[in-house]
C-alpha cells in the first residue's frame, strides 16, 4: 500500500481526485518553471569581476502578461471548482435513505428509522460507531452535536463535514463499492479525539436491510415476558 | 556624537531597559522573540517525538512535565497542549514580534530618515506589555489542568470547556493584540509624517511599504481580535452565551447556555487571523525586496507593481477569511464567494514573485548568507502559495481541510516564508544593530542544513495529507488507512531534529559575532537606502543632521556611474 489517497468509494470522490490531479498538474508545472528560472537565473547571472548588472526598474509588458495568464488559469480553477462544489454541496439528490448522526466527546451515535419509516420516532434504532450504509443509493446524513464541534471524516468519501452543536448540518453521498472502513472525527474535540472513530461498512442494499432487520429492538419479547 | 549628547538618556534603566529610542526597542524585541522562537521549537521537537514514536517513553521529560508525561510517556492532554502552544508562541510571540517588533522597529526610522518613531514612549509599552503576555500565556503550563488545548484557533464551544490554563491564554492574547495595535499606531503615525525631506511615498524601500501597510492591517483587524477573545473570556467565565447554543452536554451536564452560535467564533476569529497571515508574511516580502536588488546589483523590477501588489493583497486579505470554513457547515453559496476571493489574492502573489525573478535576470548576483535566505524565501513561497490553491478550492479542501496538507501549507508559508525572510533579515541588518559583521561560512552553513532539512520535515506533509492524516492527531496509528505512514513520520521527526541541532550555528554565529565579528564599518553590503548613511550602530537621534533624498531606493548599476550603488541621500 503506497502512502497516497486512498481508495475512492462514492460518486462524488472520483470527481474531487480529478479537480485534484488537475491542480496538480498546473501547480507542478508553475512550481518547476519558477524554480528552474530561478535556479538558472542564480548560475547564469552569477556575479563575476567587471560584469556589471543589466540597468532597468522594469517593464509593463510582461507585467501585464504575467498578471493575466495566472488570473486566466484561476478563472478556470474556480470556475470548474465550482461546478464539483455545486454537486457535493448544493441541493442533495432525492435520498434513498436518511441516517442521524449526533457526535459526541469521543463517540458517534447513529440513528436509523425504525419500521415508521421516520427519524426521530419511538422506533428507531440506535447504534454507536457503527455505521452501515447501502451501496448504490443515496443517502443523506444530519449531522448533529451534543458538546462541541466534531467532524465526519471518511478519508474514501474524499469528504469531511463539521458536527456542530446548535445546528444540524447535512452530506450527501452515494456509495459505489462495498468494503470496510473507518470514520475519522478531523476536528479537535478534546482528550479523546485522536480515538473518535467509527466503522463504517458499506455493503449491497439486501445485505443492509438484513443487518438492519438485525438491529431491531429484540430486547422486546424478552422484556414483555419478563 | 553630538546628538548622542544632545538626546540620549542617561542612567542604565532608562538607556537599556525602558527604552524609548526605536533601535533598543527593536533589539529588545529581537532578543524576546528569538527566546520564543528556540521555545517553540522545542514544544515541536516533542510532537515530533510523540508522531516518530507514538507512546514511546522519553524519560528525562518525567522530570520536566511528571503529569504530561508520566514515565517519559506522553499523554493526548499533553500533546493537545504542545501543538497548541507550539502554534501559540510560534505565531504570537515569534512570528509576529520578529517581523513587525523587529524589523518594524529598527527599520522605520532609519529607512524613511527620522531621529525616532512619532510616540517613543507608545512603542516603549507596546514592547513591554510583550513579556507580560508570553508570562501569561505559558503560566498555564504551572497551573491545574495545564496549558491551553483547543489549538491556537481556540474553536468554541471546546475553549470554553477547558481549565484556567486555557482563560491564561485568552488573556494573555489579548495583552499582546494590545501591544500590536499601540506599536501599529505609531508605525502608521511615523511613515506619513516622519519622512524625511523628498523621501516621498513612491521612494520609500518596500520594506517600509510593507511594514507600513502591515500596520495599517494591525490596526484595522486587531481590534476585532481582542473583541472576539474578551466575548470568549466572558462564555468561560461569567456565563454568558455568545458561542455557545441551547442544550449543551459537557461532560454529562446540561449546560444552561442558549442562544449562541458556536460558528460566529469562526466568523470572527479568521476575520482577524486571515488578514493575521498576511502580518506574517507582507513584512517579510518587504525584507526579500530589499535583500535581492542589492545583492543583485539591479534596480527592483517592477517598483509601482510591487506596492500595489501590497495594497492588493493586504485588501483583500479582509475578504478571504471563511475560506478556513469550507466544512463547518456554513451555507455552501459562502464557501463559493470565498473560494473566489481566495483565487483572486494569488494574482498579486504571482505578480510579486515574477517581479523579483525578473530583479534576478541580468543581475550581478552576490550569493552572502542574507541573499541565500532571501533567495529561499521567494523558492519556498511559491510552494506556499500554489499548496494554498489546494485549499482554495472548495471540493478538494474538503478532503484535504483539518489534514496534514494544511500543516505542510501553513509551515511553508511561516516557516518557508516569513522564518527564511527573518533570518535574511536578521543576517542583513545584523551589522547595522550592532556594527560587527556575522561569520559567512558559518551563515552559509547554517542556512544550508535549514534548508535541507526544513523541507525534509516539512514536504512529507503534503502526502501525508493527501493520505488522509488527520492533523492534531495524538496517535495516527490506530486507523487502518495510515497503517503505512509511520515510516515517513519518523523520517520527518529525525529531520526535525536535526532543523533544531541545526539552529545552534545561528546562536553560535550570533554570539561569537556579537563580541569578535569583524568591525562592519557604515554601508558593508554598498546599499542605498538611508540606515547605510550613518554609523553602526546608529547613535541616538539615528542622523547626524537629516538627510535629503533625490532617488528611489534601488538605484544599482546606473549607467555612467563608476560605482554600482547610488544612495538615496547623494545627488
Amino acid at each position: 500500500m503506497r502512502v497516497w489517497l486512498p481508495e475512492a468509494v462514492t460518486t462524488t470522490a472520483p470527481e474531487i481526485d480529478r479537480l485534484f490531479y488537475i491542480l496538480l498538474g498546473i501547480t507542478g508545472a508553475v512550481f518547476l518553471l519558477v524554480q528552474l528560472t530561478l535556479i538558472a537565473f542564480v548560475v547564469r547571472y552569477r556575479g563575476r569581476p567587471g560584469r556589471r548588472a543589466g540597468y532597468t526598474h522594469g517593464n509593463l509588458t510582461v507585467e501585464i502578461v504575467w498578471t493575466v495568464i495566472p488570473a486566466l488559469i484561476l478563472v478556470y480553477l474556480a470556475v470548474h471548482s465550482q461546478h464539483v462544489w455545486a454537486k457535493v454541496r448544493g441541493a442533495p439528490p432525492p435520498p434513498d435513505l436518511e441516517v442521524e448522526i449526533t457526535a459526541e466527546q469521543f463517540a458517534w451515535n447513529i440513528r436509523y428509522a425504525g419500521p415508521d419509516g421516520a427519524l426521530g420516532s419511538a422506533d428507531d434504532l440506535l447504534t454507536i460507531n457503527q455505521l452501515h450504509l447501502p451501496v448504490g443509493q443515496t443517502v443523506l446524513i444530519h449531522l448533529k452535536s451534543k458538546d462541541v464541534i466534531h467532524s465526519f471524516f471518511v478519508p474514501q468519501f474524499r469528504v469531511k463535514q463539521d458536527a456542530v452543536p446548535g445546528l444540524t448540518t447535512r452530506l450527501w453521498i452515494e456509495a459505489t463499492q462495498a468494503g470496510q472502513f473507518e470514520i475519522a472525527c478531523a476536528e479537535l474535540c478534546g482528550l479523546g479525539h485522536y480515538r473518535m472513530r467509527g466503522f463504517l461498512t458499506l455493503e449491497p442494499a439486501e445485505a443492509f436491510q438484513q443487518w438492519l432487520a438485525s438491529q431491531a429492538p429484540q430486547a422486546e419479547p424478552s422484556e414483555q415476558s419478563s | 556624537m553630538s546628538s548622542d549628547a544632545s538626546h540620549g538618556p542617561a542612567g542604565f534603566w532608562r538607556r537599556h531597559v525602558f527604552s524609548t529610542d526605536h533601535k533598543t526597542i527593536g533589539i529588545q524585541f529581537l532578543f524576546t522573540s528569538l527566546v520564543m522562537l528556540l521555545f517553540g521549537g522545542l514544544l515541536a521537537m516533542l510532537i515530533r517525538w510523540q508522531l516518530g514514536w507514538p507512546g514511546q517513553p522519553l524519560p528525562f521529560m518525567e522530570k520536566l512535565a511528571p503529569d504530561g508525561m508520566p514515565g517519559g510517556v506522553m499523554v493526548p492532554e499533553y500533546f493537545n497542549m504542545l501543538f497548541t502552544m507550539h502554534g501559540s508562541v510560534m505565531i504570537f510571540f515569534a512570528i509576529i514580534p520578529l517581523l513587525v517588533g523587529v524589523f518594524g522597529n529598527y527599520l522605520i526610522p532609519l529607512k524613511i530618515g527620522a531621529g525616532d518613531m512619532a510616540f517613543p514612549r507608545l512603542n516603549m509599552i507596546s514592547f513591554w506589555l510583550l513579556p507580560p503576555a508570553i508570562l501569561i500565556v505559558c503560566a498555564g503550563f504551572f497551573l491545574e489542568g495545564g496549558a491551553a488545548a483547543s489549538g491556537w484557533t481556540a474553536y468554541a464551544p471546546l475553549s470554553t470547556t477547558l481549565g484556567p490554563g486555557q482563560v491564561c491564554w485568552i488573556v494573555g492574547v489579548i495583552v499582546l493584540g494590545t501591544s500590536s495595535i499601540l506599536g501599529a499606531v505609531n508605525y502608521v503615525t511615523t511613515v506619513i509624517n516622519l519622512r524625511a525631506p523628498g523621501m516621498s511615498f513612491f521612494r520609500l524601500p518596500l520594506a517600509i511599504w510593507a511594514l507600513f501597510i502591515t500596520a495599517i492591517i494591525v490596526l484595522l483587524a486587531t481590534p476585532v481580535l481582542a473583541s472576539v477573545l474578551i466575548l470568549l473570556l466572558f462564555d468561560s467565565t461569567a456565563g454568558t452565551s455568545f458561542f455557545l447554543p441551547a442544550g449543551l452536554i459537557i461532560d454529562g451536564v446540561l449546560q444552561p447556555n442558549s442562544g449562541g452560535q458556536p460558528l460566529l467564533w469562526q466568523h470572527l476569529f479568521w476575520f482577524y487571523s486571515h488578514p493575521a497571515v498576511y502580518i506574517m508574511i507582507l513584512p517579510a516580502m518587504g525584507i526579500a525586496s530589499e535583500i535581492l536588488p542589492v545583492f543583485s546589483r539591479k534596480p527592483l523590477f517592477g517598483y509601482h507593481s510591487m506596492v500595489y501588489a501590497i495594497m492588493a493583497i493586504a485588501g483583500l486579505g479582509f475578504m478571504v477569511w471563511a475560506h478556513h470554513m469550507f466544512a463547518s457547515g456554513m451555507n455552501p453559496a459562502l464557501g463559493t464567494s470565498f473560494m473566489v476571493s481566495t483565487m483572486v489574492i494569488a494574482v498579486p502573489s504571482a505578480i510579486k514573485t515574477f517581479n523579483w525573478l525578473g530583479t534576478l535576470w541580468r543581475g550581478s548576483i552576490r550569493l552572502t548568507t542574507p541573499m541565500l535566505h532571501a533567495l529561499a524565501f521567494v523558492s519556498m513561497f511559491v510552494i506556499g502559495g500554489l499548496t494554498g490553491i489546494f485549499a482554495a478550492s472548495t471540493p478538494v479542501d474538503l478532503y484535504l481541510h483539518d489534514t496534514y496538507f494544511i500543516v505542510g501549507h501553513l509551515h511553508y508559508v511561516l516557516f518557508g516564508g516569513s522564518l527564511f525572510g527573518i533570518f535574511a533579515g536578521i543576517t542583513f541588518w545584523f551589522p547595522k544593530m550592532f556594527g560587527r559583521m556575522l561569520s559567512e561560512p558559518l551563515g552559509k552553513l547554517h542556512f544550508a542544513l535549514t534548508f535541507v532539512f526544513f523541507n525534509a520535515v516539512m514536504f512529507p506533509m503534503f502526502i501525508l495529507g493527501v493520505a488522509g492524516m488527520p492533523r492534531r492527531i495524538y496517535d495516527y496509528t490506530q486507523y487502518a488507512h495510515l497503517a503505512q505512514v509511520g515510516g515517513l513520520n519518523r523520517m520527518m521527526s529525525v529531520a526535525a531534529f536535526c532543523l533544531g541541532l541545526a539552529q545552534l550555528l545561528f546562536i553560535a554565529n550570533f554570539f561569537w559575532s556579537l563580541f569578535r565579528g569583524r568591525r562592519a564599518g557604515d554601508n558593508p553590503w554598498r546599499a542605498n537606502t538611508l540606515e547605510w548613511a550613518t554609523s553602526s550602530p546608529p547613535p541616538h537621534g539615528n542622523f547626524a543632521a537629516t538627510p535629503t533624498v533625490y532617488h528611489g531606493p534601488y538605484e544599482y548599476s546606473v549607467p555612467g556611474r563608476e560605482d554600482d550603488f547610488l544612495p538615496q541621500h547623494i545627488k
